[in-house]
């Protein structure tokens, strides 16, 4: 091919001190679907961000079908032929409008389209659209109404209508069913024989066996692999990506006293198999596997979220059946849930308080609050974590999303667990405080048992003492944390036993 | 430096108005400053202020009630008729009408937490309602002693002297008969839920509900009961306010109340200027409705038109939000 698509020469980003990017080359072909893996803080979305407009680069550049590119803002890179489909689809969508009129938002926005929406003209168009993009659906239909499928779909077919040089997908599968999965895919390959290139950033390997034409791997900020002759070798892959980090962190394996928790044929769901598994004592133990796989699924109903269609659950000895969260909590099982930011931390408080939050009630008389050792209580924790901050008095949102998280953690260790489940808590965490956070939940294991949800297996290596893993609601795999087969949990975490014949002894 | 300036401004820079506010009418209004206008002052604020200390509590839990003006002539004109056609005795009157607050405050959380109505079309429609509905029984008239009622009898019960009282009764204070019963109470109410917001756990949780509602889910907030009760504080406040009014006024005004709900709301909206909190709270409330009263009073009595008043707290209004939201936004890193 003699044009690339896109070609990224020894791009540079910094935030501060923190190099995100260094020096990144990377091509896109038309025609050809270029999968981008890394582990979390590797600088994937950073290098999106960059391509699409949201960052300017510090150093190096970028070719836009041989023409120099440098897009000042979002809107400018789209203007040249360079489209992103964030994560979170609704961004890309007007719920509250059928399927017709936002297929056709872009062209109401066109100064040239004149004041009145000429109804059938725009419905006719819409139906163009669909058909050209395959989309099935209603076009009357609001769109808050349809699938979460449907709505990706609408969303790609809205960037698609700028007839885009380039199309960056950014974990578009996070929140799709497997067939849903399957028709984005579709879609996929009819883009790719239009000749558009694509660049797609996901971690679910089964998303990467389908449709990768080629695969780059981003580790610490640089490329640490790139796989295009086929076939493509994705052990090789996963490997580039998780690298040696994992042999950093030696972890002394305990295997736990007396049984905490126990799950005894627990179905998440109707039709699922029965999960069988006991936690102990002072043991640490991961879920890992990939979205939808059920661990959100656990998670949420041994926090008292949901209930499981069938089976049992015991904390040492006695039966478990939370109704809520308060439950929960009162029976000593606590949750440092995922997603921080929406479902943890309290942006109008300090870090006291956000700390505290749970436990107010142990640190107040009568009702009132004794402020002083709250803070007293806090500062323990600061200093225990090392959060860096100037005072407990601080507002969360003055720290870094590490210290966040590790306050949010915080938050859980103030009063004894029985049970401690913490869904992603690496998640926008850097290296530095995810160590220290694994570190100190090692430290403090005694006394309870700590279950870890993790898609990443790098993180459950650094914290597990043993790893389960996942996959449909049910649990495939078992690994103690020594010297581990990455060969076989991957083969666990990716289903591929069940999906793929011969490709792993 | 700058930044230090801004932070300033944004702290007592509503308080160094109030004061500036009190010193200029003190030099050009003689009269303004002294017990008499004093008490005149927090008497014209003290109804407004204790609904504006009602719908803070709905503003922590990140909600809003409109119906507290709609809730308070309810009341008057329920404590109207308990009294003067029911011929009640006052501790039934006023226990119906702090029953009927409660009431229609758990409704309306009820409406919002369970039937998942927004909070201000819920309490809109409620609103709407109790303006209806306290119409019904007297066909739309105003309750007064001999009145003439549908069935052709004379309504015969009065306003009783204790139920007058709370709305008269005037406590001495440097000199005789100065404080009235009203500001007493706004003042007792206001030392409450500045309490029970700022300094009980309850509060923490509810001003955390108000911030991240999910957050606080889950780690065990009973998120629905707090914001049920605080729709109910809030339709209590309201109630009191109602009673008070009609002890003032000794009759069942139909037109009576009118301004309640603005000048409330307001109240509470300034009171997020006060100590840069950005947030609702007791204490900027109370100063909230203090202000708008001085203001008022001040520019009456420098002869400024009654028909001004209306644009002069909306001016401040406007000019306290702005001070809230966009001074504010551009301090980094909002704690407390």
């Amino acid at each position: 091919m003699a044009v690339h698509a896109l070609k990224v020469n020894g791009l540079q980003k910094s935030f501060g001190k923190n190099y995100v990017l260094r020096g990144i080359d990377v091509t896109l072909e038309p025609g050809s679907v270029t999968v981008l893996m890394g582990a979390n803080g590797a600088g994937k979305s950073t290098l999106v961000k960059v391509i699409c407009g949201h960052h300017r680069a510090d150093g190096g550049n970028m070719m836009l079908a041989g023409q120099a590119f440098d897009p000042v803002g979002a809107a400018d890179a789209i203007r040249q032929g360079v489209v992103t489909v964030h994560q979170s689809i609704d961004d890309g969508v007007i719920p509250d409008l059928d399927v017709a009129n936002n297929l056709m938002l872009d062209r109401l926005v066109e100064r040239s389209h004149g004041l009145f929406v000429r109804e059938r003209h725009l419905r006719a168009e819409a139906a163009k659209v669909a058909a050209a993009m395959g989309i099935d659906v209603n076009l009357r239909a609001r769109v808050s109404d349809l699938s979460v499928a449907d709505r990706q779909m609408i969303a790609i077919a809205r960037a698609m209508a700028r007839a885009p040089k380039v199309l960056i997908l950014d974990e578009p599968t996070s929140s799709l069913s497997a067939t849903e999965a399957d028709r984005l895919f579709a879609l996929i390959d009819r883009l790719r024989a239009q000749g558009v290139a694509i660049l797609y950033i996901s971690h679910r390997m089964s998303d990467i066996r389908r449709i990768a034409d080629r695969i780059i791997v981003m580790r610490d900020g640089a490329i640490s692999g790139t796989f295009e002759t086929e076939p493509l070798d994705y052990e090789a892959a996963v490997t580039a990506m998780l690298g040696h980090r994992m042999t950093e962190v030696d972890v002394a394996v305990q295997s736990g006293t007396a049984p905490v928790l126990e799950l005894a044929d627990l179905r998440l769901f109707h039709g699922a198999a029965p999960i069988n598994l006991q936690a102990r004592d002072g043991e640490v133990v991961a879920l890992v596997g990939l979205l939808g796989s059920g661990k959100s699924r656990l998670a949420e109903i041994l926090y008292g979220m949901a209930r499981p269609a069938s089976g049992a659950i015991r904390i040492t000895g006695t039966d478990y059946a939370p109704n809520s969260v308060e439950d929960a909590v009162a029976e000593g099982v606590f949750m440092s849930p995922k997603d921080r930011g929406t479902n943890a931390v309290i942006p109008a408080f300090d870090i006291a308080d956000n700390m505290t939050l749970p436990f107010l009630k142990g640190l107040s008389v009568g009702s009132f609050l004794k402020a002083n050792r709250q803070k007293t209580r806090a500062q323990e924790m600061v200093s225990q974590l090392g959060i860096v901050c100037q005072s407990v008095g601080d507002g969360i949102g003055t720290l870094s999303g590490g210290n966040q998280q590790k306050v949010m953690i915080a938050r859980w260790l103030l009063e004894p667990a029985k049970v401690l489940l913490l869904d992603e808590p690496f998640q926008g965490v850097d290296i530095g405080a995810r160590r220290d956070i694994g570190r100190h939940i090692r430290a403090t294991a005694k006394g309870r048992a700590t279950l870890v949800f993790l898609a990443e297996i790098d993180e459950a290596l650094e914290i597990a003492d043993r790893i389960v893993v996942m996959h449909e609601g049910a649990i495939v795999g078992e690994h103690k944390n020594q010297n581990v087969d990455l060969g076989a949990l991957v083969a666990d975490i990716s289903g591929a036993q069940s999906t793929e014949t011969g490709a792993h002894p | 430096m700058n930044d230090r300036l801004l932070d300033f401004a944004i702290r007592y820079g509503f308080l160094i108005l109030l004061a500036g506010l009190i010193v200029y009418f003190s030099l050009a209004a003689p009269g303004f400053f002294g017990p008499l206008s004093a008490a005149f002052v927090l008497q014209s604020v003290a109804i407004t202020g204790i609904l504006a200390l009602g719908v803070t509590c709905t503003l922590v839990v990140g909600g809003f009630d409109l119906s507290i003006g709609a809730v308070a002539t309810s009341a008057l004109m329920l404590s109207a008729y308990s009294m003067v056609i029911l011929e009640h005795p006052t501790i039934v009157a006023v226990f119906l009408c702090l029953a009927m607050g409660a009431l229609v405050g758990f409704i309306n959380g009820i409406l919002i937490v369970k039937f998942r109505v927004p909070d201000l079309l819920a309490t809109l429609g409620m609103m709407f309602l109790l303006i209806g509905l306290q119409r019904i029984p007297t066909q739309g008239n105003s309750i007064a002693t001999g009145m003439t009622l549908a069935d052709g009898t004379v309504a015969e019960g009065t306003f009783s002297a204790a139920f007058l009282w709370l709305g008269r009764h005037r406590f001495d204070l440097v000199i005789d008969r100065l404080l009235p019963m009203p500001v007493v109470i706004f003042i007792g109410i206001a030392v409450l839920i500045w309490l029970f917001l700022g300094f009980t756990r309850h509060g923490r949780l509810m001003y955390a509900i108000g911030s991240n509602e999910r957050a606080a889910a889950l780690v065990g907030t009973p998120v629905n009961r707090y914001k049920v009760a605080a729709y109910m504080i809030s339709g209590v406040t309201a109630s009191i306010g109602g009673i008070l009014l009609a002890a003032r006024l000794g009759r069942g005004d139909i037109a009576s109340g009118n301004n309640l709900l603005l000048d409330s709301v307001a109240a509470a909206l300034i009171g997020f200027a006060v100590l840069g909190a950005a947030r609702p709270n007791a204490f900027g409330t109370a100063i909230g409705a203090l202000f708008v009263g001085i203001l008022l009073q001040g520019m009456t009595m420098m002869n400024a038109p009654y028909y001004t008043q209306d644009f002069v707290k909306g001016a401040v209004l406007v000019a306290a939000l702005v001070f809230t939201f966009y001074l504010s936004s551009r301090r980094s890193g909002t704690g407390h």
